[in-house]
């Protein structure tokens, strides 16, 4: 097997972004937002969402922790951490582009 | 009910029975229907509307093969109106030119395309359609240079089971994201030619060994979605996410069902949409609401902590192997019937063939006909 390149690592410096083929949508039926992806159906969390609606190729890393640490009011380092977790994942199933 | 009718999230919409491939472990049912019973672009318009309305997010447009129906485009174009997110399954064969591309503009999501072999001679030779292979090498790269995400679908039995290692080359070489190992499952088709596609054990413990490791290496470059086969199980799938649960199927002529195959449950009596609203069918069908939930359940699993893991596994296994179908799913350690399941593979394994001289029962419209209450060959064609 030829692995095509080392997966890709979120830094400070990325700029994620969601493939054209991820979406994010208001479902009316269920009054709730969900994440449609090839087979897969996902329901993020309010603080998942407030990442994602972040994810348009427009903002660093750094810019969306500065961002959600004053909407937050919470420590840098506890949204740094959960930031770069939350893209590292979503980057490793391929829901979001780094 | 013990719980509330959640709204369903996805659709599978099996357009046509029609297919030029002859897979011998077609999911479609035996009995295939043909052209003239297939509803029209107005009728499916009209489901794919009402299927919004209930809640659906994502209609899987299948067959047979579905870019056989000329209304395509406005299917697509219908569906994403409505913001539905729409996956085209595809064999990828004898697509005229331009339509990738004009359903990637109708506003395709999603499109998967299946390879029978990872190289010609097997793909051709499975299909039992020549030159098949290089076709679907062409709509794979069009469907990439239009931009759409591409899932390949390799269903895996004994004479492919040692090709795993290519198939996740041939998909990494097309630029997929995402790839199926779908061990074929044992029904419909597959359970008519069951003793010429069953592998043996020692091939599906390499075969996941291999998976395993190649999951781990491309974590963040292309998923591996691994579909185990049933007959190797210790605990069953929860079938379509448990019967009735999140999703449902369409077959050609509008009947609305549970699961594709649910259809060789004899006992069950399925509506045709058109005859019936699908929020009506949703609710009220009697076949959905037959092995909805846990409350129909008998022991073990009745008892069973997996109750709502599972949901009792698949109920067109329970009826095929234990002749019960609201029996314990067979795949299952629990089931009384699980040993008797290791035998059949045992059964399988007497008389193994080549590929080349393997007297698989193809699947064509008409092979099968209805009898008053079973299912008969009318031919046996290789």
């Amino acid at each position: 097997m030829r692995v095509p390149g080392p997966k890709p690592t979120v830094s400070l410096r990325s700029i994620p972004s969601l493939p054209k083929h991820i979406r994010l949508q208001f479902d009316p039926v269920r009054q709730a937002v969900a994440v449609l992806a090839p087979e897969q159906v996902l329901w993020p969390n309010e603080a998942g969402l407030d990442i994602l609606r972040r994810c348009d190729g427009r903002f660093t890393v750094d810019h969306i922790i500065a961002d959600l640490v004053t909407e937050y009011d919470a420590e840098q380092e506890e949204v740094a951490a959960d930031v770069i977790a939350f893209l590292q994942d979503w980057s490793d199933k391929l829901l979001v582009k780094l | 009910m013990s719980e509330p009718l959640l709204p369903p999230i996805g659709m599978l919409a099996e357009l046509t029975h029609r297919c030029p491939l002859q897979c011998p472990y077609c999911s479609n049912p035996l009995e295939l229907l043909k052209a003239d019973r297939e509803l029209d672009t107005k009728t499916w318009l009209e489901l794919f509307s009402q299927a919004a309305d209930l809640g659906v997010l994502q209609v899987h447009l299948s067959g047979g093969e579905p870019t056989l129906r000329r209304d395509l485009e406005q299917l697509i174009a219908g569906l994403s109106a409505r913001g539905v997110y729409t996956n085209l399954i595809t064999a990828g064969v004898g697509i005229a030119e331009g339509r990738i591309q004009a359903f990637a503009r109708a506003g395709l999501d999603h499109l998967q395309l299946s390879f029978q072999g990872a190289h010609p001679a097997s793909t051709d030779c499975i299909g039992h359609y020549p030159g098949s292979h290089e076709k679907k090498l062409e709509t794979a790269r069009l469907a990439r240079a239009c931009g759409l995400p591409l899932t390949i679908n390799a269903p895996i039995h004994r004479h492919n089971i040692e090709d795993v290692p290519q198939f996740i080359d041939l998909a990494l070489s097309l630029g997929a994201e995402r790839l199926e190992i779908a061990n074929v499952q044992y029904a419909g088709w597959a359970l008519a030619n069951r003793d010429r596609l069953m592998p043996d054990l020692a091939a599906v413990e390499r075969q996941a060994d291999i998976v395993a490791a190649a999951r781990e290496k491309l974590i963040g470059i292309m998923n591996i979605d691994f579909v185990t086969p049933d007959y190797f199980a210790t605990y069953p799938k929860p079938c379509m996410g448990g019967w009735a649960r999140d999703a449902f199927v369409v077959a050609p002529d509008g009947t609305v069902l549970p699961c594709h195959a649910a259809q060789s449950i004899a006992s069950l009596r399925f509506e045709r949409f058109e005859t019936r609203p699908l929020a009506e069918i949703w609710a009220h069908s009697e076949a959905f609401n037959a092995f909805r939930g846990t409350e129909w359940m008998q022991e073990p699993c009745r008892s069973c902590e997996r109750r709502e893991v599972d949901w009792g596994g698949c109920r067109c296994q329970a009826v095929a192997i234990a002749g019960d179908a609201a029996a314990t799913d067979p795949a299952c350690i629990k089931s009384p019937m699980h040993a008797h399941m290791g035998m059949l593979i045992d059964e399988t394994q007497r008389k193994v063939t080549p590929i080349a001289g393997e007297p698989f029962i193809r699947r064509r419209i008409g092979v099968f006909k209805s009898a008053a209450s079973s299912l008969t060959p009318s031919a046996r064609p290789s």
